[in-house]
This record gives C-alpha cells, structure tokens and sequence, in this order.
C-alpha cells in the first residue's frame, strides 16, 4: 500500500522490519515444516462439534411446533409473512382464487407501476417502466420477475414498516442510535449468505426465511438515513419552532419529517434496491422468482438460460432505481407546484392516471389476452441462444487471453498464498498472524487475532478458512490494484469521473448473481472465478472510496507541490497519495469485507472451500451442521480482518476510519 | 431555582421621566454551561472570572448574575461582542436555554417555575421571536410560514391564514404570500421571520440578531422597519445586537454585557455621555457624540452675566437637532423644563462636542 511518511520516521522502521522479520520467519518456518498439523478436513468429514450442530438442527426442527417461542412467536412471523408474500403473489405471479391467472394480469400490473412512475416520478421513468415490464414479458421470464417483485416489495414494505419508525428514533435519540449503530454496521458487514442457513432453521425454507433474509440486508439504509434525515434539520428552524411553542409531536410532523423527507426517499431507494439483490441471492433457500432460474441455470452452466434471467433482473434493477431516484427528486421540487390553478391541473392529471391505471386492471382481470402475456413474441429464446453463442464465440477466441490471465494469477498469486496459508502448522500461521496483528494494528487487534484463531481451529475448519483467507486475500489485493489506479484517476480527472461513476454505480446496483454468468462463461468453475466475481463486487467501491480520498486532498496543496515544479508522478506519489491515506485504508477495509460477503458465491462457482461447505450444507441434510459451521467460520474470519484493518487504518491514517 | 446568595449592588433605576410598568423583571439571572453548573451560583466559585472559572471547574458562565426590568412598549437592547452572553440571556428568557440561577418575572410571576404545557402556552401567546438565521421551514410557503405560530396553536386554517395574510401586509411582503423562502432575499427572509413573530399577537417580542446577516443597507432599512412597526403595533421588544449604531438607533434603553456580566444599562445618551468604564469608553469612542447626546449633557449653569432672553429648548433636544438654534442665536440658549431653568448652551459648547467628536473621552 501507501509509504507512511512524516513525523513517526523515527518508529516506523523498526516496525516495518519486525513485519518483514516476522515475514521471512514464517516463510523459513513453511519450508521446514510444510504439510504438518495443517488440520484439513475432508468434504464429507465432520466433526463431532458439526454433529452437534447437526443435531442442534434437529432438535429445532423438532420441537417447531411444540416450543412456546415458536408456537406464540416465531411460527407467528412466519405465517404472517408467509401470508403476506402469497398475497401478493396471487395478486400479480400465481394463479389464485380458483383462477387459472393471478387477479391482475400483465396488463394491469404494467399499468399500476407506470402509473406510479409517472406520479411519484416523471414521464421518462414511466416509459422506462412500461418499457421493463413489458421486457419481462417478451423474455418469457413474467411469472418470475413478479414473484421475485412480489418479494422484493413484500420486503421492502416490512423493512420500511420497522425502519422508517426506528430511524425515526435514532434520529431523535442520541442513546438509541449509540445502540443501534453497531448492530446496522454488524448487519451490514456480515456477508449475507452466512445467514441464510440457521433462518431457515427458524423460518423454515421458504418465502418467509426469504423475506427475513432480504429485510436483515435491506433494513440499515431505511435507518440509517431516516436517522440522518431527523438529524440534519437546521437548528435555528427546531429552535424557531419551540420559541413557538411547539410540542414534541409537532415539531416531528410538521418540522423535522417534512425536511428530512427527501433523505428518507433516498433511504428507501437504497432499501429497495439491497432488497432485490437480496431476494434474487435467497434463491439459495428456495425463494421463488428469477433468482431462483440464474441459479438453477448455474448449476448446469446453462449460460444462455442465466442471462437471460440476469437481463431480467438487470432490467428490474434499473426500473427500480431510476423510479425512486426520480421521485427523491421530485420530493424537491414537488411543493413548488405553485399557484392553485396549476394544482387543480395536477390533481385532475392524477385521477386521470388513476382511472387509466384501473381501467388497465380491469381488463387484465377479466380478459385473457390482457392477463397471461402473449407467448407469440418470445424473445427470451432469442437472448438465451444468442447469449450461448456470444459465449462460446468468446471462450473459443478469448480462451487464449483468459487462460493466461487465469494462470497468470493462479500460479503467481493464488497457490504460494494458498500454500504458504494452507500448508503450514496451524500454531505457525496463528502465531504469525498475532505477531502482525501487534506490529500493524495493536494490543487490541492482536488478541482479536488470537481468539480468531482459535475460534476457527475450534469449528474444525482451519485448512478451509485458510484456503478461503487465501482466495480473499488475492481478491482483495487486486481489488486495492484496481481501486488506486482507476481511483486515482477518476479523482484526478472529471472527465474520467463522469465516464467511470455510472459504471460503478451500476456494478454495485447489480445483483450479485447477475455477473457470475459472464464471468463463468468466460473462465469456467474455478477458483479464479470466484476471485473475478468477488474483485467486480467490491471494486466499485473502493474505486470510489479512493477517488473520494483523492478529491479531499487540500487543493492549496497540490497548488504549491505544482508551483514547485513537482511532475505528475511525484504529485500523484509525494502529495495525493500519502495525504489520501485514510481514505485509501477504508477502501481497502471496505473491499476486504465486500469480497468476503461474495465467498459463498464463489463457493458455487467452484471455489470450493467456506464457500463450498456452506453450499454443501444447504443442500444435503447431513452436511447442515458443517455448513452452519463454515458460516460462522466466514463471520469470524470477517470480524477479524475488519478489526485488524480498522485498527491499522487508525493507527496509519491518524483520523478514525469509521464509515 | 434560588435566588443566588451573593452579594450584589443593587442598581439605581437610571433616571428617566418614564414610570411605565415592568412587563419583564429579570433578577440575578445566571448561565452555566457545564458539568455540575449549579455548584458555581452563589458560592466563592461565583467570583471567579470567566477564565479562572473555566479553569478551575470546567464550567462556563455564560451569563452572570444579570438584573433588569423592561417596561411596556419598550425597545430594550442589549448589546456585547460574540461570545459576551447576550444571545443566550435572551434565550433564558424564553427557555430555549435553561438558566441555572435566577429569577424571570413575567408581569409578576416567575415563569422559570414553568414547565410542560405552561410553557408551551407561554411561548404560543405571550412571547414571539425573531432569529438571526431567520429559522423558516423551506417547505412551506410565505403564508404557511407565517401562519405556522398560529396553526400550532390550533387556530382554524381559514382564520389563521386571514390572519398571517394580515401581518404580510403590515411587514411590507404582500404579493409573496405564495412564495418559497429561498425564493427570497435575506432582507424579505427575515421580514417573513418578523411576520411570523408578529402574527401570534405576542406581548413581548424578543430579536436575537436579527439583521447582523444581512447587508448594511438592507439592515438600515429593516430597523426603520422594526421602529415603523414599534410605533404602529406599541410591543415590548428586547433586542440583541452587536452594532453599537443599532443599539443607539433602536434602544429606549441599552444594556451592555461583557464576559456574560452587564457592564452599563442606561439610555443611548446616558451610555455615550458616562461610560461606566474603560470598555464601554472605547466602544462609544466613535460615535458623533453630537448624534445622541442632549443638551443635558454640555449645558453649564447660567452665570449672571448670560443674557437670559436667547430662545428656549428642552434638555432632551439632541445636539445636532439644536446646532442651528444655537449658532445664529448670538446669545447663550436657555435649556428649560416646565418653565424651570436648568442651564444654558452657547456655541463653545456644541463647536466643543462637534470638534472634539470621537477625541475627547
């Protein structure tokens, strides 16, 4: 990473040799003691702890309908839940009420969501969204893009029924949200795989695990920025209204939640747009909708198949977002509709709209033509063989290409890491990673480390954690690659930055399963491709973390190192970079836990390890407490990793690196 | 809330021919921002000055054992430098900030007594206030903002915005009523904040700075607002500021605060005329003396050679306002109340005001 420089000349060096002491000792060590007490495990071995999960396991499946927390409580949720999620879905995926087509038929839902659009956003939006979902139709794909809708909205509704309230309160109560910022920050940064498996246990598999699933990864933003939106209300507009004599009650209503109004619409984009990602990954657990075809696509590389459902879930993502974005900006301009007569205008435009939009549910309900989409005009067939054929086309021209960078990065990076992680003593590695942990991070992080270890040695899954650490590492050694340079150049550049930011707001709107299609395509089930697929999930973010830490740097700053004749390269290595520094260490910590939230997907990729064991635990019954096992491996491994980089961040960076 | 042990000189009331009744007595008001603040009031902590208290105890006392009355249809000011205490004594007024010590007696009863809905109340009916960064809510339209006072009280939305509807009239914004307030210049901004204190009909109105964001000619133009206002609407009026020429301009009386204690509390001219101590000495240095001070302050007593059939003028005649009369009379002017003679005024006089402006002190 960064030369530190400046005032701590005096440590630093003698800290950076004892890490290269420490360094060289554990490789001297490797040689001599390559191979032993190295733990690993077999896939189909267990240990007696994942026996015990196992029966753990069981045990709850027993007693789910005898246990009074399940009988008065959770299996409460869960039918609730599972009831809300059918709702909708009779409403506008299955067939339902003795009919043979869901109540409102294509047509219908077409015409409420463009109606929507076109009220809460502009008329842009509205085409684009009549446009999308007409799209589902014509890929054949409508049935499950609006089960995985009907999801997605059944969960944003929830998360937005507990959040909005709950940022509410964290925005007004400075001990509530002391409270509840650790527990978002635990919610966010705990991949989303890990939990899949033990909600099951509760909710059984299911929409209902689904919705819990998708409303733990899609709640934080609906808080978090409600929080913010309470906070931020001007002081001397809250001081005004008490002088007035407000009471609590209206100076929320009537001051503080109309300001913060356009926050919260940003927050419920960001929830509704975690919520589909969210909902297509729950496939795992046997959520209906698109999700659950890229992944049945997947498992028999059927590219053509997945991309074409990833197109629909592209194509979601994007309706979705550019409807509430727009309307976060309507929210802006909204009150400024002006005089009365215009007003008039406006509420007859909207009963106009929501007349056209009945008149549209009427006719789907009651006509076939407008309830069942047409199947004459099926272009999906169209994409799938055109998207083989691309496929094919391209690892037979590129194959050259990627095999080299595959190899490139396999022989180069992947195994010495692997085999200096993997291959010696598990004592050795622990030791060596306390040692580092006190040279980088200190006293704190060291003993985090030391417990780490421990922890993972007592799951019975140190050699796979080892190998996992080792793909993750790589991973997110490119990832940092990636993020200064392309970083640095959009920092430095507002060309770049206004060609490179919708790119990267696109990689991280994606759902997850989205990219895995190409990637696979192009370098098969490997390690290597799971690598790919975790380095396109973090990068943007740390791209822009980087880029953000550039742009901060005092501009007075870079004016005199230039009138001092500095080039661009010293400039970039003297000034930008050493000065970027914390922003540069929270990008790293960023992508680090972004590329560990993507294990479990390399582990259906082919990269084996964690990621496998969790796989191999959803699907087969004996391998469930093994997979709870290697969940709480991946937690641990990334409880550790985020300490140890915080802590280092602090320590180098001198101003905290919280987000 | 006790009243605070020390001792303290009990000001004599300054001497004016004004006997109208308090509306607002203020006794022994002290502000401690701190740990433990209420340690400080009333114990040998209490002498210590800001930076010994600061170190000793880690506390702050914003506002110091402060005492004052304000009379009904008063323009009272009080004025200091950032940081002299003066926005959060008013705020202690109204309770947007909790005093530590003291009374704040409103036509009699302690309102520091006050909690929950009473104060609500007392807020909604008896006190308005006017804001240095004006405080509107950018949603809401011109009308809405001004209404939003009356609305929080309950009024019915026909009655209140026939109301705020009256008070943008009477602040000058009519025509705007349907704007947004970042549609406006600061100037109008605050003529919505004045309107909005305006429309509750309140007993006292309290100004925390209300012009000092705005540019000088905006800013003179909205204190011949405010005095055009005073004279129309007759509020009791207590005023914030750290322009001297405001003060002077506005003030029936001025209060002057330093370090959170009151250094001065007299009229324009009393302030300019006897500074109490150096500190005000300097800050009135600039003022052309011959712009406030009266007659009373450089008539001499009539010796027997004075010609004493010169014209007559009242003692309360502004300098300036009497230098003509002065110089062509060619004889010593009588200074007269109710018939009396309290002294006179010839040229050397005023020409030793007018020439030695900002000079002599």
């Amino acid at each position: 990473m960064v030369a530190v420089s400046a005032p701590v000349t005096r440590r630093l060096p003698s800290r950076s040799y004892l890490t290269g002491a420490v360094l060289l000792a554990w490789i001297a060590l490797w040689v001599l003691l390559n191979g032993r007490d190295t733990l690993p495990l077999g896939g189909a071995q267990l240990t007696p702890l994942h026996t015990r999960f196992g029966e753990g396991a069981d045990v709850i499946d027993a007693n789910r309908d005898s246990n009074p927390v399940f009988l008065y409580f959770v299996n409460y949720i869960r039918l609730f839940i599972d009831a809300t999620v059918t709702f909708v879905q009779a409403l506008i995926s299955q067939p339902s009420f003795g009919r043979p087509v869901p109540l409102v038929g294509w047509l219908g839902v077409t015409g409420v969501a463009t109606a929507i659009a076109y009220l809460y956003g502009n008329r842009k939006v509205a085409v684009l969204t009549a446009a999308g979902f007409v799209s589902f139709g014509l890929l054949g794909l409508w049935e499950e893009s609006m089960d995985t809708l009907a999801l997605t909205l059944t969960a944003v509704a929830l998360s937005l029924a507990v959040g909005i309230p709950l940022g509410v309160w964290a925005g007004l109560s400075d001990r509530f949200n002391r409270v509840v910022t650790p527990v978002l920050d635990f919610m966010q940064t705990m991949p989303t795989f890990v939990y899949l498996a033990p909600l099951t246990l509760f909710f059984l598999i299911g929409p209902a695990s689904a919705t819990v699933a998708t409303m733990i990864y899609a709640i934080p933003p609906a808080i978090r920025l409600t929080a913010h939106g309470i906070r931020q209300t001007p002081p001397a507009t809250l001081e005004a209204a008490e002088a007035l004599g407000v009471t609590g009650g209206q100076s929320l209503r009537k001051v503080r939640l109309p300001l913060a109004k356009q926050t919260i619409v940003v927050g419920i984009n960001q929830t509704i747009m975690a919520a589909l990602s969210m909902a297509t990954i729950a496939a795992l657990i046997d959520a209906p909708g698109l999700g659950k075809t890229v992944l049945k696509a997947l498992q028999t590389l059927d590219v053509g198949t997945a991309f074409n459902a990833g197109l629909a879930i592209v194509i979601m993502a994007i309706v979705l977002d550019r409807v509430t974005s727009a309307a976060s900006r309507r929210v802006e301009i909204a009150h400024r509709t002006g005089r009365s007569g215009r007003r008039r205008l406006r509420r007859m435009e909207t009963a106009a709209t929501a007349v056209a939009a009945v008149v549209l549910v009427y006719l789907s309900y009651t006509y076939v033509w407008a309830a069942e989409f047409p199947a004459g005009a099926d272009l999906g067939s169209y994409v799938r063989r055109g998207a083989d054929a691309a496929s094919g086309w391209v690892q037979e021209t590129l194959v050259a290409y990627t095999n080299g960078l595959k190899n490139a990065i396999t022989y180069a990076l992947l195994n010495p890491f692997e085999a200096l992680l993997a291959g010696s003593p598990w004592w050795l590695v622990a030791v060596v990673a306390v040692a580092l942990a006190l040279l980088l991070a200190g006293v704190r992080a060291s003993i985090t480390a030391a417990v780490g270890c421990v922890l993972l040695v007592a799951l019975g899954l140190w050699h796979d954690s080892m190998v996992t650490l080792a793909t993750t590492l790589v991973a997110t050694l490119l990832v940092m690659v990636l993020g200064v340079v392309l970083g640095v150049w959009m920092g430095r550049s507002d060309r770049v930055d206004r060609v490179l930011r919708p790119v990267l707001d696109a990689g991280q709107t994606m759902p997850a399963f989205v990219y895995l299609v190409p990637i696979l395509g192009l370098f098969g089930a490997t390690r290597f491709t799971a690598i790919i697929a975790a380095v396109v999930f973090a990068a943007p973010v740390s791209v822009k973390l980087v880029a953000e830490g550039i742009r901060g740097v005092p501009h007075t700053a870079v004016e005199a190192a230039t009138a001092g004749g500095a080039s661009t390269w010293q400039l970039i290595s003297k000034v930008q970079l050493p000065m970027a520094r914390a922003g540069i260490t929270l990008a790293a910590s960023q992508g680090l836990i972004y590329v560990l939230s993507m294990v479990v997907v390399g582990g259906l990729v082919g990269a084996g390890a964690l990621g496998y064991d969790v796989v191999a635990g959803f699907s087969q019954y004996q391998l469930r407490g093994k997979g709870l096992a290697a969940g709480l491996a991946i937690v641990v491994l990334g409880i550790v990793l985020d300490r140890i980089m915080r802590a280092a961040a602090a320590r180098a960076g001198g101003s905290s690196a919280t987000r | 809330m006790t009243v605070p042990t020390v001792e303290r000189e009990e000001r004599p009331a300054p001497a004016t021919d004004d006997d109208r009744p308090a509306v607002l007595d203020v006794r022994g008001l002290w502000k401690v921002f701190g740990q433990r603040a209420e340690r400080v009031v009333g114990t040998p902590l209490a002498t210590l000055d800001r930076a010994e208290l600061k170190r000793a105890t880690g506390c702050v006392a914003a506002v110091r054992d402060v005492s004052f009355s304000v009379r009904r249809g008063e323009v009272f000011v009080v004025m200091g430098l950032s940081g002299s205490g003066k926005s959060t004594l008013v705020r202690c007024l109204n309770r947007l900030i909790e005093p530590t010590a003291g009374q704040v007696l409103l036509d009699g009863e302690d309102v520091l007594g006050y909690a929950g809905k009473r104060l609500r109340e007392l807020r909604r009916h008896r006190f308005g206030m006017v804001f240095q960064h004006f405080g509107l809510l950018p949603h809401r339209r011109v009308l809405d903002n001004v209404a939003f006072g009356l609305e929080i009280r309950g009024v019915k939305k026909a009655d209140r915005l026939a109301r705020a509807q009256e008070v943008l009239e009477l602040v000058g914004l009519a025509g705007f009523e349907g704007s947004y307030p970042d549609q406006l210049s600061g100037g109008m901004q605050q003529r919505v904040g004045l309107a909005r204190a305006l429309a509750v009909d309140p007993e006292v109105l309290f100004f925390d700075e209300p012009f000092s964001a705005l540019d000088p000619l905006i800013r003179r133009e909205m204190q011949n607002e405010v005095i055009r206002l005073h004279h129309e609407v007759g509020k009791t009026m207590i005023f914030i500021t750290h322009d001297l020429s405001e003060a002077l301009k506005l003030g029936d009386r001025i209060l002057i605060m330093r370090d959170g204690a009151l250094v001065q509390m007299g009229t324009p001219d009393e302030v300019v005329g006897a500074p109490a101590d150096d500190y005000v000495r300097d800050f009135v240095s600039d003022v052309p003396r011959s712009d406030v001070l009266t007659l009373r302050w450089i008539m001499r007593d009539a010796t027997p050679d004075d010609p004493l059939d010169g014209p007559e003028l009242g003692p309360d005649t502004v300098i300036r306002d009497a230098v003509r009369t002065v110089l062509s009379a060619r004889r010593p002017v009588k200074v007269v109340r109710d018939g009396r003679l309290l002294g006179v005024v010839t040229t050397a006089e005023v020409l030793e005001v007018i020439a030695g402006a900002g000079g002599q002190s």
